[in-house]
């Protein structure tokens, strides 16, 4: 359990969160502007609102 | 898109959503009926009468829990089932369950009131209430998470709309928020003491409080304007991807955001670093889902000529925007040195729950009402109109009084002579504050007078569709 104190330490654990926050935000960026057929089917979702009527 | 064909409104559970609105609507005159008098109370004390049921202590709980809880809580009930129903083409997932989330939050409502005019009292910022009422507050709470998670898994769309993202962060947040910050050791039927003790208290306070206003105040309104501004304006949202990107960044970002609220305090100095940091970062997002949501109007800006509801929509936004903009620069340390304690904390927050929380609210309601009573358009256009001004001004008013009586506030409390003593007694800050006080509490009739005028309205269109019921389309007999 020796390896867990390694957590413990701010200049370990600040580095590797702001890599996963970093590596998560340009996820959701690649997700979402990554592809032109995803985006147009993530824009066509837009018009839900309209489809009730 | 894949979509499939959504239900008859006949088909959809209204009437739940119907009881909502109008409690939405009466709380909301009611609470800020309590919070023009505290206001009062302030300017001209001899108000308090000597009466400790209506002094400033007691009633101003009273006032938070009416418009926030009651009033928005109300609103976000009936537009989150209103909106689900709507985009996932589905009935609620039971009714007896949706009907039970109504008079259950309306009985926690009432009792959190009572409790407060009887001072019992936790004392916790937005949560004053004592156990009981948290528990009970807590099951209903639960209810709602199941019959709007509920439902959107029986959806007949493929996709979940935006809206339904910002409602389901808000209502698992707000359990999560409501559970942790009221553990406490019961002692008697109405005094508990919390699990937390010193910076840590301070700090699960603040955490709740702060996601209050994140997830209850920001998220939940802001899936309120993914639905109410594009059907108001006829145009969808200006960028769907981008309201991915708003979504993910926001609810991410609040959770940290608290310790803002205990700099110089207590609490360890990386902690409220930490709290600004992410402050900071907010204004990102923030200013992403408001221009998402005023860009819908590209194009069609005449629009705000003739439709009063729109404009309370899209001047919503842009309160938000001033909001959030302000938040941020609120939480820098040095800033903070300044306003925190002072009116301009009250200003800030009256920005955003005036200016855009209740607007947001008044013009989603107003969309909202003539389609659940099957009239057409509202009673009176003009009373939205006159509405939409005295709102405006007292907003204005308000946030205007609180920036000045907040900032000399501070510079007063700060001012040394030569000597090095304080310059200023605390009475003397009152003093100066007075003027300041009064303008707050004219403001606030500003705004409640328009909120009176909501009700007539609202009432009139409902007593249209009564007297022809069905119609399908009455037309209104007053512009």
């Amino acid at each position: 359990m020796e390896w867990l104190m390694w957590f413990t330490k701010f200049e370990n654990t600040k580095p590797l969160s702001l890599l996963l926050f970093l590596i998560s935000f340009c996820a959701i960026l690649w997700y979402v502007f990554g592809s032109k057929k995803r985006s147009d089917r993530l824009e066509s979702y837009k018009n839900m609102p309209f489809h009730e009527d | 898109m894949a979509s499939v064909g959504v239900a008859s409104a006949g088909q959809y559970n209204y009437d739940v959503v119907r009881k909502f609105t109008i409690l939405a609507l009466i709380w909301g005159a009611v609470g800020m009926l309590v919070g023009v008098i505290i206001a009062s109370e302030l300017a001209w004390p001899v108000i308090n009468m000597d009466l400790p049921w209506i002094t400033f202590g007691r009633l101003r709980p009273v006032h938070t829990g009416a418009v926030i809880f009651g009033f928005g809580g109300c609103a976000l009930f009936a537009t989150s089932y209103y909106v689900v129903q709507r985009t996932c083409g589905v009935r609620l997932l039971s009714d007896g369950m949706a009907s039970f989330t109504f008079w259950g939050y309306q009985l926690c409502i009432v009792l959190a009131a009572l409790g407060d005019v009887l001072g019992f009292s936790q004392g916790r910022e937005y949560a004053e209430m004592e156990w009981p009422t948290d528990l009970l507050i807590a099951v209903v709470w639960v209810t709602y998470a199941i019959v709007f998670i509920g439902t959107v898994f029986k959806r007949k769309q493929p996709h979940i709309y935006v809206a339904n993202w910002f409602y389901m962060a808000f209502i698992l947040a707000v359990a999560l928020l409501h559970i942790f910050n009221n553990l406490a050791v019961p002692v008697s039927l109405t005094k508990s003491y919390p699990v937390f003790s010193g910076a840590q208290d301070a700090m699960v306070q603040w955490w709740y409080g702060h996601n209050a206003v994140g997830f209850f105040l920001t998220a939940a309104f802001l899936g309120m304007m993914y639905y109410f501004v594009p059907k108001q304006a006829g145009r969808p949202i200006y960028s769907y991807r981008l309201s991915i990107v708003h979504f993910w960044a926001l609810i991410f970002m609040y959770m940290w955001a608290g310790p803002h609220h205990l700099h110089w305090t207590a609490l360890p100095d990386w902690v409220s670093t930490m709290g600004a940091t992410f402050s900071i970062m907010l204004l990102m997002p923030s200013w992403g889902g408001m221009i998402n949501g005023i860009m819908t109007m590209s194009g069609a800006w005449d629009k705000l000529r003739t439709d009063p509801i729109l404009r309370f929509l899209i001047v919503s936004l842009s309160f938000y925007g001033m909001s959030t903009f302000e938040g941020p620069m609120m939480s820098l340390k040095d800033v903070n040195a300044l306003s925190h304690y002072t009116d301009w904390t009250v200003g800030h927050v009256h920005s955003g729950a005036l200016g855009f929380v209740a607007m947001l609210t008044f013009g989603s309601l107003y969309h909202l009402v003539p389609k659940l009573w099957d009239t057409g358009k509202m009673y009176s256009t003009k009373l939205i109109t006159v509405h939409f001004w005295l709102a405006t001004i007292g907003t204005l008013l308000y946030i205007t009084a609180m920036w000045i009586s907040g900032i000399m506030q501070g510079l007063m409390w700060r001012a040394y002579d030569d000597f090095g003593n304080l310059q200023y007694s605390f009475a003397e800050t009152v003093a100066a504050m007075h003027p300041y006080f009064a303008m707050r509490a004219l403001g606030g009739v500003f705004f409640l007078t328009g909120m009176v005028l909501m009700v007539y309205n609202v009432f009139m269109t409902i007593g249209q569709a009564k007297s022809a019921p069905a119609s399908g389309n009455l037309a209104a007999n007053a512009a």
